[in-house]
Parts: C-alpha cells; structure tokens; sequence
C-alpha cells in the first residue's frame, strides 16, 4: 500500500475539517470503549485481567519459539493437504498469489478481511495482470467501491457515515429506484450484490486469526461470514498471514479468542468462528479442492531480534485504537499507512522506515489508555518513546526541536544558571501578559500559540521568594 | 478577577481573618511513619515558575499536616520533556542529578502526577545499574500531593474559603501511573466541596508536554472535547492536581473566548483566595 505517513499532521487537519466524519469519529470514540468496558465486567474484570496475563505468556512462549512452532504448523498443514508457501516481503506474497491465480487460471477472486493483504497491496497487483478483486467484507466492500483506503484495522469503514455509504450504494449498485433509508436496508442489498460474486469467484483469499502449531489449522472469525463464503465456495482457497499468527495449541486459540472479540466489539463471541483444516476430502460435499498458505515474514523477524518485538504479541483486536482519542481526532487516514491508531503508530515505522513514519510515534500523549485495554499487555506508550529516542539519537527528529531540548537539558543540569535564567524569562512573560493574564505572542513558543494562549505566570520563580524569605 | 472568580460564589465571604487557610492544630497526631521523617516539596518546574501560588499552596498543606517540609534549592525539572522527545542521554542527566537532590530525604512530594510519576515509573526504566537500584529506592518514596496527604498523612485540610462547586479532571500520569483518582476527591468532600465529574472523566485533555506544540491542532481537538463536558457540568471552576493539563486548557479556553477559571487542587485545598486563577488578569487589570 502507498505510503503517506509524512504527511500525518496535513491528513489530520483534513479529517478534522470534514464535520460529518468528525462527529462519526466522536461518536464511536464513545461507544467502542463502553462496549469493551460492559463485556469486560460482564465477564469479570479480575478473570478478564487473568487471562490477559495468560495470553500474554502464550503470545511470547510463542514468538520466543517461532521457529519451532512455524516449522510445526507447516508440517502439519501440508499432512493436511494444504500448500505452504513463505514470502519474505509483500512483492513476493503478491507473487505468490498471483501465480497460484494464473496456474488455475482465475478471472475472478473474492476476498474475505486481510489487513496482510492491504500491507502487501494485493489487489492493484491482482489488478495489474486484469483479475478481478471483490472485497466481501462489509467494510472492506464500502471502501473499494468508493475507491477508500482502511481507516480501521478491524471496522475498515468505520469513517464513514451512514449518509455517505448511502449514496455510495445508490451511486454504486445499479437496482432502480429505491430508498435504503436504514443500515439494515444498505446491509440486505450489500449481500444481495455480493452473493453472486461469491459465486463466480474462481479463487477466495482470506486471513487469519491464529494460526495453530499442533493440528495446522487456521481460525478466523468473523461477524458477516463471507470468510466462510470466500473459503467453501470458489474451487481454490488462498489464506494470506503472516507468520507472527502461529499458536502452539487450539486451546491457546480458544483463550486468545475470548479475549479477541471481547476487546474488539465487545461482545462474548463472534457470529462466525471458522477453522480451516484443508482441502475438500473425498466424501465431503463442499468446500475448496486447492488450499495454500501464504505466510508473510516483511521484517517481523527482525522485529523479533529488535527492543520492539513486544509489538508482535498484538493481536489485532483495535481496542488500542478505540481507546486513543489521537486516533479519533485525527482519524485513521492520517496515519498514512494500513495501521493507525497506537499500534499502527509503533508498527508503520518498524515495517516501512522510521524516516518515513517519523511523525507517528508523536502522535501520542502519554495517556496510556491504550496500553490499560490492550488484551497482549503491549507498552504502546514506552514503545512509542523509543522510537522518538531512536528518532532523536539519529537525528531524523527535526533539528530545531532536537536543539531545543538538549538546550532545555542542559540547563536543568545548571541549577543556578537555571534559575537566574528561568527567574528572568518569567518575569519578562509576567510582564507581556499583566493585562489579560496570558501572553498572545512569544517568540518560540509558537506550537503552543497556534492553538491557545500562554497563561502568564504570576510573577517571581516559587525557589526565588522562597529563597528571599527564608534568608530574611 | 480574584478569588473564585465571580461567577462562583464562596460558601463564606473571605474576610482579612479567615482568608487562607485554617493551621491544623497543634496537637494533631502525626501518623507514625511520618513523625521525625523528613519531607521534601518537589516543586515542579511549571509550579516554581508559572504558577508559585500551587507550591505555596502545597508547602502549606504539608507543614499543616505537621511535616517536618524541605525545598532543596538545587531542583529543576524531572526531565520530561527530554524523555518524551526522546532525548535519552538528556533525560537520563537530569534523573540522576534530581536523584541526588532528593535522595536524602524519606518522602518526595509533588503537586503533579505526571512529575511523580516520572520519578517514581520512568526513572528506573529509563537508568540502569547501580543508579536504576537508586530510582527505585527513592520511587517508592514519591508520592503525589493528595496521595501523599490522604494516604500518608491521613490529613483533612479545611480550607475557610470554599468555591461552592467545582469540576475535577484526572490527569493521566497521575491516574494511571500512580492511581490517584480517589484521593483528591475525598480531600475535597472532606473538605466539604463535592467535586463534580466529567462524563469521559478517564479521556486525556490533549496537554500530553510536548505533543501540545507539536501537534497542536490535534490537542486542540482534545482539549474542546473536554471543555466542552466540563461546561455540561454547570459550573466555573475546574479544577486538576496537574499544572500542564491546568495550563493548556486555561489556554485554549482563552483562546476560544471563555473566562471559567481553572485552579490546582492544591490551591482550592489550601483556600488560596488572593490569587487569580489560571490565566486570569490580576483584578483591576480584567
Ligand atoms: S496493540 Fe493491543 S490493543 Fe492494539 S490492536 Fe494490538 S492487541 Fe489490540
């Protein structure tokens, strides 16, 4: 997928000039984090607290033996019947794909939710040799037919509002005169236009949710079902993941997905939990006759050797990003790249470049909202601050704000320097804002002026008078 | 503008007898671990210079307690805004030199929690070895103004000069890092103020030290949304235990033309009633 990362702060400034979006922004801003907060009480804060720590241990004992257990899950699938493929780098998962489509000579695929597939760009290089591409998620479906990038790793088109997706389908769907006046209208006609393309489709790609070691299964869940569509329906299945999915044990996947769908949409369980073993067996009445893996590496080992390989323990639930009032102000789209919101904010600079991404692990306050509901126990926040520190220690950070700060350090160091000078500039600012008790105009402290006012200070450093008083 | 602003009338009329604060008495017993401990005011960096009323204010909430209260000369800032830009080398100067400053001394106090929080949670993530061991040391000596006063002190301030309502806003290091959420509250009802709450009272303001300047239209957004719950609580006064969010919503509030006030905690604790709140001219100059 292009990338337009540096361009953080221009994107956010366009999505908090669009009003509508701003209020669906503001909206679900609310509402995600009350439906997280009831699921997680209704099933005991304490338990669900528990069983963070349980997956967590998992999630590591799994990465610490990645090798192991991806060298399992490949064998065990290929007993399966499946194909397993690894792709190094997203140029080669497009390939892989691509030439799996031209040997069963595929016009047509439908594709079930994959955030690999976005990072990978799937479809333009499916496009590129004239296959077909039809999304069948929902949200995935709304923002290719109006021609959208994700704003959201799990509701794809939650940016939109209900008027625009209206519109989008009368524009879109050429069905004659008729109202969609209602979501659960615009949803019957989404199926309607999509059962048939489930129908033609000569190959289905998919993602997965976890990928387990011990019966080389994949699990998927989905509220919609087209996974399941995308998966039984069309002759050839592809599943698309990267490697980072792999579980040693289904019930490693049972307590991972407890967690999963609680902190994604808070509800105790998906309508659709799916796992997919392999290719129709003789006797089956249905399914794919052709099954292939594509595992995606695109630096996630090195990420595992890195100080950052915590961030591989994510599980792509989005609660991080429901929870970041960053993210909701500034919208996914500003982020410029498949992962917004804190957990695309670390990732995006550790799977394309920190320079280019160099933006993103600003774009955080500290707050640690996200790091309190993230279900992997991920430290977004210290994440985020390393990478500012590695941004700073190789100069990428603008030099301005680099020399500002070692300035302001260095003087913390100097006590007495510090207070002589730190006593004068507060007076200077006392004085520039005595009418109105705060300044308007300060050379340097522009940032902060562009949006509000400097309260003035009230006069004397607190150390000076104090000093003053207790010498007297 | 003075005092409490004058939208928001005092539950008593301050006269030149009952301004201010009323001593605890001589005899209040002082809970065992504090007595003959010595307590240093970590003043903060923004309280030493925008706003001395709040260290003022601390200073004497503490010595009320019945705390033996130091104010070592040789502190600065505890070094978050080098950490959060990640000036590592920078921050890691200062943590040590402010180690040294208050190493000495058996109790840390400081009117903010995201200072304390520093102190205490990323000094020894951000040090190693020996001087890793030291923050920790002294981290479990860092406490947050109300905390330390209600957890430690098990103190009851009673200011004479109350502000008949107010709203309360969490700052997020304090809140998360050092789960201050119920001490100031029960100060207040104490106190006899009963704080009211915002909705999101969990979401942050926008302040977030450097991220205020650098993404400013942004914090911005954060800040309307918060202001914006703060006047469905239908009052004037809002009030944090952290000078930072205290300074930038007071900031964008101007600039958006409003005149509530915004005060410390500690001021409202202390009945410190001769200062104008945040952003607000002296009297006579409005
Ligand atoms: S970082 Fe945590 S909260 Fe965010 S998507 Fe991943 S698992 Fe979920």
């Amino acid at each position: 997928m292009e990338q337009h990362s540096r361009d953080f702060l221009r994107r956010a400034d366009e999505a908090l000039a669009e009003p509508e979006r701003a209020a669906n922004r503001a909206a679900l801003g609310l509402f995600m984090p009350l439906l997280r907060d009831q699921a997680v009480e209704a099933f005991d804060s304490q338990a669900f607290q528990g069983l963070r720590d349980q997956v967590e241990a998992i999630r590591r004992h799994s990465l610490d033996n990645l090798g192991h257990y991806l060298e399992q899950f490949i064998g065990q699938a290929r007993e399966n019947g499946n194909q397993v493929h690894l792709a190094r780098d997203g140029d080669e998962l497009n390939a892989i794909v691509l030439d799996i489509c031209t040997q069963v000579e595929a016009q047509r695929v439908a594709k079930g939710k994959s955030m690999v597939t976005e990072e990978t760009g799937l479809n333009a290089a499916l496009e590129a040799a004239d296959i077909k591409v039809r999304e069948t998620d929902l949200g995935e479906y709304i923002i290719q037919e109006a021609g959208e990038t994700p704003s959201h790793i799990v509701g794809p088109a939650l940016h939109k509002p209900e008027a625009e997706i209206r519109e989008l389908f009368l524009e879109r769907h050429d069905l004659g005169e008729r109202d969609l006046d209602s979501a659960a209208a615009m949803v019957a006609e989404a199926r309607q236009v999509l059962r048939e393309e489930f129908l033609a489709a000569d190959v289905g790609v998919i993602g997965s949710n976890a990928l387990i070691a011990e019966n080389g299964y994949s699990m998927l869940v989905t509220n919609e079902g087209n996974g399941d569509l995308c998966a039984n329906l069309p002759k050839t299945l592809i599943i698309c993941t990267s490697i980072d999915r792999v579980l040693p044990r289904p019930e490693d996947a049972m307590a991972m997905l407890r967690l999963l769908v609680r902190s994604t949409t808070g509800q105790a369980v998906t309508c659709y939990t799916s796992f997919y073993s392999g290719p129709r067996r003789e006797g089956d009445i249905d399914g794919p006759v052709e099954t292939h893996f594509v595992l995606l590496d695109n630096r996630r080992t090195e990420l595992l050797a890195s100080d950052y390989r915590e961030m591989l323990q994510c599980i792509r639930c989005g609660a991080c990003l429901n929870h970041c009032p960053v993210y909701m102000s500034a919208g996914g789209h500003a982020y410029g790249w498949v992962y917004p919101g804190p957990m695309g904010s670390v990732l995006t600079p550790l799977l394309t470049s920190l320079d280019e991404a160099e933006a993103l692990p600003h774009a955080c306050t500290a707050c640690g909202r996200c790091e309190e509901v993230c279900p992997a126990n991920i430290p977004l926040p210290d994440l985020l601050r390393d990478l500012r520190a590695e941004a700073f220690a190789e100069g990428i950070s603008a030099r301005r704000w680099r020399f500002g700060i070692r300035l302001h350090s260095w003087l913390a160091r100097h006590p007495t320097l510090y207070r002589q000078i730190t006593r004068i500039a507060v007076r200077v600012m006392h004085r520039l804002g005595r009418d109105r008790g705060f300044i308007r105009y300060l050379p340097l402290a522009g940032g902060w002026l562009q949006a509000r006012e400097l309260p003035s200070p009230e006069g004397d450093s607190f150390l000076a008078s104090y000093r003053k008083e207790h010498k007297s | 503008m003075s005092g409490y602003g004058d939208k928001s009338p005092f539950s008593e009329t301050p006269s030149p007898e009952t301004q201010g604060h009323d001593a605890s008495s001589p005899d209040r017993q002082l809970p065992t671990r504090l007595v003959g401990k010595r307590v240093a005011l970590f003043v903060t960096c923004l309280a030493d210079l925008m706003r001395p009323s709040v260290a003022r204010a601390s200073l004497q909430l503490l010595e009320d307690a019945g705390c033996d209260v130091h104010v070592p000369q040789d502190q600065t800032c505890c070094g978050q805004p080098a950490y959060n830009s990640g000036d590592y080398p920078g921050a890691m100067g200062i943590a040590q030199q402010t180690i040294e400053t208050f190493e000495p001394f058996d109790f840390v106090v400081a009117p903010s929690g995201s200072c304390a929080g520093m102190l205490k949670c990323h000094y020894p993530k951000l040090l190693a070895g020996e001087w890793r061991e030291r923050a920790q040391a002294l981290g479990e000596r860092v406490f947050e103004l109300t905390q330390f006063l209600q957890d430690v002190c098990v103190y009851t301030p009673t200011p004479s000069v109350k502000p008949a309502a107010l709203t309360y806003h969490d700052s997020c290091a304090g809140l998360r890092e050092l789960g201050v959420r119920e001490q100031p509250r029960a100060l207040l009802r104490n106190a006899g103020i009963e704080p009211r709450e915002l909705d999101q009272r969990d979401v942050c303001c926008g302040f977030g030290g450097t991220f205020c300047a650098k993404m400013p239209a942004i914090s911005a957004k954060m800040a309307d949304d918060k202001l914006l719950e703060f006047s469905k609580t239908d009052n004037d006064l809002l009030v944090a235990g952290d000078l930072g969010c205290l300074l930038a919503l007071a900031g964008r509030a101007r600039r958006l033309g409003s005149d509530v006030e915004f005060r410390h905690v500690a001021e409202v604790l202390a009945g410190t009633a001769d200062v104008p709140g945040i952003a607000h001219a002296e009297s006579g100059q409005d």
